[in-house]
């Protein structure tokens, strides 16, 4: 196995390419190390991309919070500008793994890894992100769904690589909330996650909503039925039931010893409920 | 595989090092360097045995690669004591007995040092979930988070 450290983008997408054989892109090694301490991991490259120019950097445009691949989660919820705009997305990304995770893990990393519950995707799709690919062909962007195809899979070809993830800036009375589940406090992976996003009316009604949902699903879900529920209502307790009714119907989770589907589709409701209240709140809703 | 030459700074030296590709930062402190502090309980991120600070930000040393470390700095809990002059978080981890077997003890004090530089002044809470990567088989964590927040009232200048 090889290990490369290129300083360019061309570079690394060069030597992705060009390899014969497995390659992998390393942005914080979380998910990648513990993989490449089992047997079966086989690689012959392996591209970290931390030292390309701009790679660890969040770019504030007048329309967009450009943040590099290797930007690291902690780095996230240091940046105030980027917390304010998107404290969901912020939220989300804190929530991964430790202290000792957040100095190294990114939301790149989270996305690419395919995982059905990974913490920061929802919010992320919630907010209608998009992840800009570079490849031998150029570079693409597509929205951030896009690229996890199911557990361990993306729809990443050879050769490419998420350069940066961009979150548009909010519109005015806006906000997003992201709550997982899980049997601990800390340290766990979700049993369900709901990341509602908000903006508002100046009289408080809601006039777009967002709501996504992960660990339900092989990949996570952007449900339109959960987000109609709260068009045009101002969160009433009608609403509320609805988007709860909503949100575990469009769960399609598995049963194992970390929750039954009984229990997923009804914590996918309860969530969602409080999601949608403290997104809500954060838009300045009464 | 061929080896890899690393420069870095490692407790305030220049060290430089041979190690592999797939091997991680937390092999070479220990079986290359003769780092033995840092401990290796899980191997997979979940412990925090490991705990190492690299650019100021503490980080699972079992979930970095030697090579990685090039060009970084790096510090370890070899360099927190001043010679013989114990750091104060080390003299009250002895003090309220937060230890036991020790295996955890090193990932404990470098994990709670970065908190007391970016914090000092923790509430409990703040305290439990900044140390909720690492975990201890023998102590309880009541002992080590009473043991944190003493020396963080110390290095306040605060009267014990
Ligand atoms: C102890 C522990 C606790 C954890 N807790 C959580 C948790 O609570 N919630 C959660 O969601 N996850 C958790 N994780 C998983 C992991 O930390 C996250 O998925 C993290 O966001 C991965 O980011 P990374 O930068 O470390 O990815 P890496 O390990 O570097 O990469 C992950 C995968 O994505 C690919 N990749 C990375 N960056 C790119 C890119 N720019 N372009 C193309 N491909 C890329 C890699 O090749 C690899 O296959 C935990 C992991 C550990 C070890
Ligand atoms: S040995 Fe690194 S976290 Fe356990
Ligand atoms: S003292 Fe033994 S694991 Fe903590």
């Amino acid at each position: 196995m090889l290990y490369e450290r290129p300083k360019t983008l061309q570079d690394a997408v060069g030597m992705l390419a060009e390899t014969r054989g497995k390659a992998f892109v390393l942005a914080g090694g979380t998910d990648l190390l513990v993989r490449m301490k089992s047997d079966e991991f086989d690689a012959n490259l392996i591209v970290d991309i931390k030292s390309i120019e701009g790679m660890s950097e969040i770019v504030e445009t007048d329309g967009a919070f450009v943040i590099g691949a290797a930007v690291c989660c902690a780095a996230l919820g240091e940046h105030e500008a980027l917390r304010d705009a998107w404290p969901g997305v912020v939220e989300a990304a804190n929530l991964i793994g430790s202290t000792q995770i957040q100095g190294r893990c990114t939301i790149a990393g989270n996305l690419c890894n395919a995982s059905p519950a990974a913490d920061s995707v929802p919010a992320l799709v919630a907010a209608g992100a998009r992840a800009k690919i570079v490849g031998p062909d150029g570079t693409r962007t597509v929205d951030v769904q896009e690229i996890p195809l199911g557990p361990g899979k993306t729809s990443l070809k050879a050769g490419e690589l998420v350069q940066s993830i961009d979150l548009p800036k909010p519109a005015p009375r806006s906000a997003d909330a992201y709550l997982r589940f899980i049997p601990r406090t800390e340290m766990d992976i979700a049993v369900v996650g709901v990341a509602v996003n908000l903006t508002l009316d100046a009289d408080g009604t809601v006039a777009s909503a967002r709501v996504a949902l992960g660990a339900v699903a092989p990949t996570v879900v952007l449900s339109e039925a959960a987000a109609g529920t709260l068009l045009g209502t101002r969160l009433e307790d009608e609403a509320l039931d609805a988007l709860a009714a909503a949100c575990s119907a469009a769960s399609n989770p598995i049963d194992d010893k970390r929750g039954t589907i009984e229990f997923r589709k009804h914590v996918a409701g309860v969530l969602g409920r409080r999601a949608a209240r403290m997104a809500y709140d954060r838009a300045g809703g009464a | 595989m061929s080896a890899i030459a690393v420069s870095t700074t490692i407790n305030g030296d220049d060290v430089e090092f041979l190690c592999q590709p797939d091997e991680t930062l937390l092999d070479v402190l220990r079986n290359r360097l003769g780092l033995l502090g840092s401990k290796e309980g899980c191997g997979t991120g979940d412990c925090g045995a490991c705990s190492t600070v690299m650019d100021g930000r503490v980080v699972c040393s079992c979930l970095v690669l030697g090579a990685e470390a090039e060009g970084h700095t790096i510090e370890t809990i070899e360099g927190m004591a001043q010679g013989k002059d114990l750091h104060p978080l080390q003299r009250k981890f002895i003090e309220h007995a937060a230890l036991q077997c020790g295996i955890c003890t090193p990932g404990f004090l470098v994990t709670a040092k970065a908190l007391l530089e970016v914090n000092p002044d923790p509430t409990e809470e703040e305290i439990r979930f900044w140390l909720a990567g690492n975990l201890c088989r023998c102590t309880g964590y009541d002992k080590i988070v009473r043991a944190v927040q003493d020396a963080a009232r110390e290095m306040r200048g605060e009267v014990a």
